[in-house]
């Protein structure tokens, strides 16, 4: 079977993600839909094969979270925690996002086409995030590998205690958290932008992003250590 | 030459309750560096512990078993609430968490092969699970930390039980830390970190705040393993009884309790010292939030924490605890702060090496440097080869072994077949302080403290 639709209305939760896990593992389905899914928590967690599931309406916390080598669409907005931990393959919201959206996520890209909430990013450890909008305060904060394309602007503390996440806004900057620093554009930076705005479908110039990286400062205890008088 | 008289002598040396000679040293320390101390394992203080409480065993009124003739059950069943695949162990001693990082791949291993040997189970800890560390054990549970250092959703699957950390009995509130010195390649590719960074992991969760986030997390975990694995969640103790009713509120299978003698490889001394309360008060805490929540025997309960002998493993037991993890204990059987390692067939002296740490065989809490003198708490190269895992395997089979037998002897001793049926009844406290925290009587006298006479 190519296509299969679940109704969340009328069939439960705990289906739809063993019949992810299990079934469309071993081919039963190439692309499944979700209808009404009305906010639930946990929608297509886990996954561990290239199925395509589109996600009609809004979910709850953590859809499409531990994600690898599917592709999740949200057609509405996502709760806390969307694409958590991520190690490959695509979610994309194409509404807004909550807190903590692709917090530690390993690899894979996580695409929000409008906002994004507080800690967008939080411990990224190798994923990309492109987000179409705004995010809030305390975004990519300890991210320790991979990249944040944000097209809109950025709240408070932005990059703070960042490892070596590298963080690209084209808006403005409300703060930089502790050990962020900007940098300029190298031609590399350029291109990456180009390629992530291009896998997300947004248009962009990429010249108009800003750089944003970790001093490493707080890399090593800044005291004196081992200091004799 | 100048004399002062006989009878100043002592006076003008006495030394000073606030200002001791230990409390000069800190303070001169700290106007050295700039920097608080950093060290591994847990309080050293003094404090109300197991060996405040005593058992009474039967006589007339109770009726013992026969100590090596009659059966006692040690078997222990963790994680029946809502899991399809709950942890069956033969013994109530599990291995507490402990990370590949803080600890050798030789090291993981060794616990794995002992913990297996005796049909119990092993924590991965804060940097993510080895092969070696699920080669070698039979049931692994999984550690999902605040870093999320190594974190993925294969090894989740891998695991028997994942156990969600908020906190840690050495450090509540604080995140884990691991010194550049041990973050070696491979440390720091498990962990997506800089080689050599003095690595402060976040002591918040990045993706859920309260405990009403924790249960749909909890869910999610469950949800990706399809409600098979247990869910632990793990709390340092302090305000107990709350921590526990919440972790059992967002869906805890299990719920693991540390106190603040638990050991850490790398945290700040006020950390360890001065943050979180004593196992013993934490115990009756826990185990007055399940029975408050009518979910004795429905959650269980593993205790943590100091705990070092069996008579300290009864004793948690008879107090309501369903299991102990041991972590601390476990290092000294592998050879910790011992003054020999034991490499090709032969013991070598390892006091030179204690010595350049600036401290000796019995003291050393040193950890958080990466030099082991005795192989265990280390990556470098050469002194992790103190430590082979056949050796450290055998030895901590043997500790095992004895705690098992001395706790099935008090069980014994006390008139019960199962050492799951030692009840608090069969406590009394030899201190105040004992009896009011441990909620058991004053040895001799109906008295708890804190429950009227």
């Amino acid at each position: 079977m190519e296509r299969l639709t679940f109704d969340l209305a009328t069939q439960p939760l705990r289906e739809l993600n063993t019949f992810l896990h299990n079934d469309a593992k071993d081919g039963k389905a190439r692309h499944v839909t979700v209808l009404n899914p009305d906010g639930a928590h946990n929608i297509a967690v886990g996954l561990d094969c290239p199925v395509e599931v589109e996600i009609v309406g809004h979910a709850g916390y953590y859809a499409g979270g531990m994600n690898k080598a599917a592709s999740v669409t949200i057609t509405g907005s996502a709760g806390t925690g969307v694409a958590e931990n991520m190690m490959s393959g695509k979610v994309h919201v194409k509404g807004f996002a909550s807190n903590g959206a692709g917090a530690s996520a390993h690899g894979g890209l996580l695409v929000i086409d409008g906002d994004a909430g507080l800690r967008c990013g939080i411990s990224l450890k190798g994923g990309n995030i492109v987000v179409g909008g705004s995010v809030g305060s305390f975004s990519a904060f300890m991210a320790q590998a991979g990249r944040m394309v944000i097209c809109g602007d950025a709240g408070d503390a932005l990059g703070d205690s960042l490892y070596e996440a590298v963080l690209y806004v084209k808006g403005s900057v409300k703060s930089l958290g502790a050990d962020a620093q900007y940098e300029p554009m190298t031609d590399e930076d350029i291109a990456a932008v180009a390629s992530l705005l291009d896998q997300a479908g947004l248009d962009h110039d990429p010249k108009a992003f800003k750089r944003i990286a970790s001093k490493r400062s707080l890399y090593h205890w800044n005291a004196d250590a081992n200091q004799e008088y | 030459m100048e004399t002062k008289p006989v009878q100043f002598k002592n006076l003008s040396r006495e030394e000073s309750y606030g200002y001791d000679r230990k409390t000069l040293d800190y303070i001169r320390n700290a106007a050295a560096h700039g920097l608080y101390e950093i060290r591994g394992m847990g309080a050293k203080r003094k404090l109300p512990n197991f060996d405040d409480l005593v058992f009474l065993g039967a006589s007339m009124s109770r009726y013992p078993l026969e100590g090596y003739r009659e059966k006692c059950l040690t078997k222990t069943v963790l994680g029946t609430r809502f899991a399809k695949k709950p942890i069956e162990l033969d013994i109530p001693i599990t291995i507490a968490g402990m990370s590949f990082g803080a600890l050798s791949a030789n090291v993981k291993e060794s616990l794995g092969l002992a913990a297996t040997e005796m049909g119990t189970s092993t924590t991965t800890g804060d940097g993510g699970m080895t092969p070696e560390e699920r080669r070698s054990s039979k049931i692994l549970v999984y550690q999902c930390l605040p870093s999320r250092y190594g974190f993925n959703p294969d090894d989740v699957r891998k695991a028997d039980a994942i156990e969600v950390v908020i906190g840690q009995g050495a450090k509540p509130g604080g995140g884990g830390m691991l010194l550049g010195q041990k973050v070696n390649p491979r440390v720091a590719k498990m962990r997506t970190l800089p080689e050599g960074v003095d690595q402060r992991s976040a002591c918040r969760h990045p993706d859920w705040t309260g405990p009403d986030d924790l249960a749909i997390k909890i869910q999610e975990l469950r949800e990706i393993t399809d409600w098979e694995k247990p869910i632990y969640v793990k709390v340092g103790a302090t305000r107990t009884f709350n921590d526990v009713k919440l972790a059992v509120h967002a869906g805890a299978d299990v719920v693991v309790v540390d106190g603040m003698q638990g050991g850490t490889a790398a945290t700040q001394t006020c950390f360890i010292e001065h943050i979180g309360i004593p196992t013993l008060a934490a115990v009756r805490q826990a185990v007055n939030a399940l029975e408050d929540l009518d979910m004795k025997g429905k959650v269980q309960l593993i205790v943590s924490g100091g705990i070092r002998t069996g008579a300290d493993v009864a004793k948690a037991l008879a107090m309501g605890a369903d299991a102990v993890a041991i972590g601390q204990g476990v290092l000294v059987a592998l050879g910790c702060n011992g003054e020999t390692y034991f490499q090709n067939g032969a013991h070598h002296d390892a006091i030179a090496d204690y010595n350049a740490l600036g401290t000796s065989p019995g003291f050393c809490h040193h950890c958080h440097t990466g030099k082991c003198p005795v192989g265990v708490t280390t990556q470098d190269a050469t002194l992790e080869q103190r430590l082979t895992p056949a050796v450290g395997a055998k030895h901590l089979k043997n500790y095992l072994k004895t705690l098992n037998m001395e706790l099935t002897t008090i069980a014994r001793a006390c008139g019960k077949q199962n050492v799951h049926h030692l009840e608090p009844e069969d406590l009394v406290a030899l201190t105040i302080e004992a009896a009011a925290m441990a909620g058991v009587p004053l040895a001799g006298t109906s008295w708890i403290p804190g429950q009227g006479f």
